[in-house]
């Protein structure tokens, strides 16, 4: 029993963390109709930027605090992110309004290998580390249910708790502000969008901007697991199956979804890993969304396509 | 028909568009008084939407100009457009389809909101009373065109004929100095169109509110313009009042055909 809670609990944490890429996903996609390729790609960029401050920073400026080094070298890669939205909408967005949503998304994809060629480029290729200072040491819970307790990592555990905040902050922002609002009428309709009156390049900024902002909370906490790496742009790869999961257009839907694959994969590979011979955590989030695509292809939580014919 | 009309609040001149070798527009001139309801009439691919595009500021024509208030705008987007007062619905729905009917609506109040994105997100003070007044503003509209039981209804589930008045409740949320509206009462049965009729003459009514209207059904235009404009292959065959257009061999023979 203790071994399935940590089983579990690990799962739930990934699948937060899948969670949070998915959501960059799901942004874009409610506010533009068109799926961002790059979502990846500004995961990677992101990290590098907060990686490479981090190091150069405090040199530049001539100062040794582990802390305040961290805390500007988010605000730079703030800062940056804001700054590449502000530049897509320019040179990208500006110049492909009321055109077909393939045309975006052809977009999205030279975006993406911008981004990864333009972040090496920029701040190298080496391997890189972020080091936020979340604590690595695992604790140990229900020591009194179960011999032996559970082993809950506190990094997961912390990065968990940031993901869900986030996600709440997100959901309350589209649902209950006017630009919110906004947003989602620029996703349904750009014509119309326009002819009331709405800034259809405000808008796309400050939607590239806060999926940066995602990509770059995303970037560190994947970044600080694994290192920071061209890998990490493919981490983006799993939340494919969480956005299908959970629908396109749905923000909750992205955490429910990437809970699901999180759990789904850390069970599959235990307990039936072993009869098919393991490396099922590998595709069993496809395959799940697959069998999803077949069966409720708007996702569990997005919106049904109706047409009228 | 003889109403007060004020002064000319709408001045299109000269305007001519093409796309590429096809001419859509050749040298389209006329105006809109304050406080009118103008129609434009015309034959299938007569340019009729053509024109309320140039006006909304979607195209740009090649040659022309249109002066609102005597103020000329060139090379206006529809956002720009919109900021002058100017609200318009769609031949095609163009309606936010996942959004309830008072969002729909609601977006339409955008301009009118001046709380920056901060203010909105914490529900700071100022923000939430200004969400407020502008949610009573469009619960006005929305008992106006009666759609009262569809208020949370996502508007792609909702019958073709009130959809139709969402999108001009929308356009309505602008509080707009000239309403442009494109085929209103296309695709409507007859008690469906009474209705929007209704509606038209009441904004026009109350709020004051001028409109340009494109329509196919002749009986409706007949009945409630003030002057017409006909348009046929993109040139302007005939602009006055009903009777007058009605009895314009050029007009006729365009709607008929003529017998050489």
């Amino acid at each position: 029993m203790g071994f399935l809670l940590e089983t579990l609990f690990g799962g739930l944490m990934v699948g937060m963390l899948y969670s949070l890429i998915a959501l960059g996903f799901v942004l874009i996609y409610k506010a533009s109709g068109v799926f961002n390729f790059a979502q990846g790609a500004m995961v990677l960029f992101a990290a590098l930027a907060m990686a490479r401050f981090y190091e150069w920073l405090p040199k530049l400026l001539g100062f040794d605090n582990m802390l305040l080094a961290n805390v500007l070298a988010f605000a730079g890669a703030v800062l940056v992110m804001i700054g590449i939205a502000w530049l897509i909408e320019r040179l990208v967005l500006r110049h492909l309004v009321n055109q077909e949503h393939i045309t975006l998304l052809m977009a999205t994809l030279g975006i993406t290998y911008f981004l990864e060629g333009f972040g090496q480029t920029l701040f190298g290729s080496d391997i890189y580390k972020i080091d936020v200072g979340m604590p690595k040491d695992p604790i140990l819970a229900f020591e009194r249910l179960f011999e032996g307790g559970v082993l809950i990592n506190k990094e997961d555990l912390y990065a968990a708790v940031i993901a869900a905040v986030l996600v709440a902050l997100l959901a309350l922002f589209f649902q209950k502000t006017a630009t919110g609002r906004a947003l989602r009428a620029v996703a349904d309709d750009h014509q119309a969008a326009q002819s009331i009156g709405i800034p259809l390049g405000r808008i796309w900024i400050i939607v590239w901007a806060v999926a940066g902002f995602v990509a770059l909370v995303a970037g560190v906490i994947w970044g600080s697991k694994l290192g920071v790496q061209f890998s990490l742009s493919l981490v983006a790869l799993k939340a494919l199956p969480v956005v299908i999961l959970g629908g396109l257009t749905s923000v909750p839907g992205a955490i429910i979804g990437g809970l699901i694959i999180g759990v789904g994969e850390k069970l599959s590979e235990i307990y039936i890993g072993p009869k098919l011979g393991g490396g099922i955590e590998i595709w069993f989030a496809y395959v799940l969304a697959l069998l999803f695509l077949l069966v409720r292809p708007q996702g569990l939580f997005g919106e049904k396509i109706i047409d009228r014919v | 028909m003889s109403r007060n009309t004020g002064e000319v609040i709408l001045e299109v001149a000269n305007i001519s568009l093409a796309f590429g070798g096809v001419k859509a527009l050749t040298d389209i001139s006329f105006d809109v008084r304050e406080h009118e309801i103008r129609a434009i009439i015309g034959p299938n691919g007569a340019g009729k939407s053509s024109m309320l595009n140039c006006i909304n500021g979607v195209y740009q024509p090649q040659q022309g100009t249109i002066a609102l208030r005597g103020k000329t705008f060139k090379h206006m987007n529809s956002r720009q457009v919109a900021e002058m007062g100017v609200a318009r619905t769609f031949q095609s729905l163009a309606l936010f389809k996942g959004m309830s009917v008072v969002d729909n609506i609601m977006t339409g109040r955008n301009l009118k909101m001046k709380c920056n994105l901060f203010q909105q997100a914490l529900r700071w003070g100022p923000a939430q009373r200004e969400e407020e007044r502008q949610r009573e503003f469009v619960e006005h509209i929305i008992d106006f065109l009666e759609i009262q039981p569809y208020r949370k209804t996502p508007v792609g589930k909702m019958p073709y004929g009130l959809q139709k008045r969402v999108d001009l409740g929308r356009a309505l949320a602008m509080e707009p100095q000239v309403l442009l509206l494109d085929e209103p009462m296309a695709g409507m049965n007859v008690e469906e169109k009474q209705d929007m009729c209704r509606f038209v003459l009441d904004i026009n009514d109350e709020f004051g509110t001028t409109v340009v209207l494109i329509e196919h059904d002749m009986g409706v235009v007949m009945d409630i313009s003030d002057r017409v404009v006909v348009l046929d292959y993109g040139k302007k065959i005939g602009d006055g009042t009903p009777d007058e257009v009605r009895s314009n061999p050029d007009v006729i023979s365009a709607y008929l055909g003529t017998s050489h």
